[in-house]
């Protein structure tokens, strides 16, 4: 490990520290909500975790990109873990957010929460990512299709966002109406210190599934060399 | 310029020809789509509004667009035929641009049997309606025939790919119903105009990368 | 010797972790002609894909001094659409391929290669000798600098085959460059300039 750049048991440790910091602060520094109450501290991991899955897709794509345009070999595993990590925050995302409706409003689903829309719309199809990726022998091919997927992807969230608002507005008109939190100072502090804290943890997971997945594959290949 | 288009004229001119040989893929979305339109009918309980109609109109059109879209490169694979095109086409987009093309034609034809039944079984379909139909159209054509090249080079293609493409078919449904019910369908119609810019010159740049290594 | 039309060096092809290619190399001079032998499996077809320009090397490099669209190809399949007739593949070939006064060139080798009668068939109709010719006929069309030629031999009857034998010879009296993959090395050794026999990676 060079000096400069920390190691990853290091920044796993930052991350639980800080991920330990954001439950001190949402749960005895941030006020309660009056109209929501302790439910409503769900949204300091919710909203954190959407971001993530955001970053995570878009990450995906990027280096989806650089594969097109420079054929380097370390892009596709390293696109695959991002739309992999992101995958599975969307999942959680998913999960909070029903969580998060169940103590609101007493329903584990709504249609009306634009973002929880959205996220199945993306869950969806990046589910079918695995679904094509895993179809492909592989090889160049399968890179290069998953990376072009992976980059439909990030041109298919703000079109859908745009396309369940128009939804919404029309089609299934709110229900519910669900102002933006207002946040007060402790609030902003505990949700950047929570969002920190989850984008730490995704960064140290997408960094270990990654180093898994190399050492699986030199192992394989170090496999083949011995067997000819 | 006029030689890209010359590309694209020949391959979709292929496409037609090879249709109208076969007889095959055309007959059977028209049939496909009343009979789920007749389906629909029977699946809308009593008091169902005007705007459910609609609704499943959308519906009809994108599987019937899927059942389209499984068969548009077959023709390709059965000899390799693919393999050939990618050697002798300068710009490779041309290829998708001609697939698109043709099946865009298909999935109209279609629609010209499934918009007026729609129309007898259900309910009239306005101008605005009909606008959204044909933008969607495009929206389904370019996204599908790239998606559908995907498919093709995996296993399993027939069921891979409605995966693929439902999700990115999501926005072109809401679009298309929107402008079928909604007082204003101005915004989404322009939606619609929207996707399809964005989807197409996306589906244009990529195919490259999909057929070639 | 001129600078190589071909250069291959420490060629790598593999298929995720399944090596096909290993360490290939070789050169061959405009004008020449490389024959490519060894057992099935081996992996003569992909090198020649690599050679065609349909596939990429994993490892090692490929270099071409010739335009993409002036090597002409002939792989395992025809490349061909089964559905429309034999005029009709090349009339679409060769717009792509841009070919000047196509209709002339078409029945030119549409004749040579014994299948002018046959013209208006569909290939679906085609005996599998028939589809070989034709694919020879949609592999020269364009009269490639460069051809890369799969195992041609193969499904042709007599009369095919010599065809086939007359047609190298011409291809090489003309100063084509030739790269054939055979198991009958015989057929092309009067032809052949260089030899490469490729073992199962």
């Amino acid at each position: 490990m060079s000096i400069t750049r920390p190691s990853l048991s290091a920044l796993a440790a930052l991350a639980v520290a800080l991920a330990a910091a954001s439950v001190l602060m949402i749960f005895f520094i941030a006020p309660e909500d009056a109209d929501q109450g302790l439910s409503q501290k769900i949204f300091y991991v919710h909203v954190p975790i959407a971001l993530t899955a955001y970053a995570c897709f878009g990450l995906g794509a990027w280096k989806a990109l650089r594969l097109l345009l420079t054929r380097g070999e370390r892009y596709d595993l390293e696109s695959y873990t991002g739309i992999h990590q992101g995958t599975i925050f969307g999942a959680l995302t998913l999960v909070t957010g029903s969580i998060w409706a169940k103590a609101s409003w007493g329903v584990w689903w709504t249609w009306s929460s634009n973002q929880l829309v959205l996220f199945l719309v993306l869950f969806l199809f990046y589910c079918a990512y695995f679904m094509l990726r895993f179809s492909i022998e592989p090889g160049p091919q399968r890179e290069r299709i998953s990376a072009v997927y992976a980059l439909f992807g990030v041109a298919l969230i703000p079109v859908s966002f745009f396309a369940i608002r128009l939804a919404s507005d029309f089609i299934h008109p709110t229900v519910f109406t669900r102002a933006g939190p207002q946040m007060t100072g402790s609030m902003f502090a505990a949700f950047c210190t929570s969002w920190a804290a989850i984008t730490l943890l995704a960064y140290v997971m997408y960094r270990t599934e990654l180093a898994g997945k190399r050492t699986d594959v030199n192992l394989r290949e170090l496999r083949e060399a011995l067997a000819r | 310029m006029t030689a890209y288009l010359g590309d694209v004229a020949a391959l979709a001119r292929k496409d037609l020809r090879l249709e109208l040989r076969a007889r095959d893929t055309l007959p059977a979305m028209a049939l496909f789509v009343v009979a789920t339109l007749v389906v629909f009918h029977f699946a809308l309980p009593a008091g169902a509004s005007e705007d459910a109609a609609y609704g499943l109109l959308w519906v009809a059109l994108v599987f019937t667009a899927l059942l389209g879209l499984g068969r548009a490169w077959t023709p390709e694979s059965e000899a390799g035929a693919l393999d050939g095109l990618v050697l002798a086409t300068s710009d490779r987009s041309a290829i998708w641009l001609g697939k698109a093309l043709a099946t865009l034609a298909f999935l109209l034809a279609a629609e010209v049997v499934a918009l007026p039944a729609f129309a007898l079984f259900f309910a009239p379909l306005d101008g605005p309606a009909l606008l959204g139909v044909l933008l969607a159209s495009v929206g389904i054509c370019a996204v599908g025939s790239l998606v559908s090249a995907m498919a093709a080079a995996a296993r399993g293609r027939e069921v891979l790919l409605p995966l693929l493409f439902l999700p990115l078919a999501i926005p072109l449904v809401v679009g298309g119903v929107g402008s079928s019910i909604s007082p204003e369908p101005g915004a989404y119609l322009a939606f619609l105009g929207l996707y399809d810019a964005v989807f197409a010159i996306l589906s244009w740049a990529a195919f490259e990368y999909v057929v070639t290594e | 010797m001129a600078e190589p039309i071909v250069r291959a060096a420490g060629l790598e092809k593999r298929y995720g972790l399944r090596p096909v290619l290993r360490d290939v190399s070789f050169e061959l001079e405009p004008g020449g002609a490389l024959v490519v032998t060894g057992p099935n499996g081996a992996g003569k077809s992909t090198l020649l894909r690599l050679i065609g320009g349909l596939a990429a090397p994993s490892r090692g490099s490929l270099e071409i001094r010739t335009e993409r669209r002036k090597v002409g190809f002939l792989g395992h399949e025809p490349l061909v659409y089964r559905e429309l007739t034999a005029l009709e593949n090349l009339d679409l070939y060769g717009r792509l391929y841009r070919v000047p006064e196509r209709r002339e060139r078409i029945g030119m080798l549409l004749e040579r290669f014994g299948l002018w009668e046959a013209r208006h068939q569909r290939i679906s109709s085609y005996s599998r000798g028939m589809t070989q010719r034709l694919a020879l006929c949609r592999a020269l069309l364009h009269e490639p600098d460069l051809v890369v030629l799969d195992e041609p031999h193969s499904s042709l009857d007599d009369e095919g085959l010599t065809l086939l034998d007359a047609e190298l010879g011409t291809l090489a009296a003309a100063g084509k460059t030739l790269v054939v993959a055979t198991h009958d090395p015989g057929r092309v050794a009067s032809l052949a300039t260089a030899h490469i026999d490729l073992e199962r990676a």
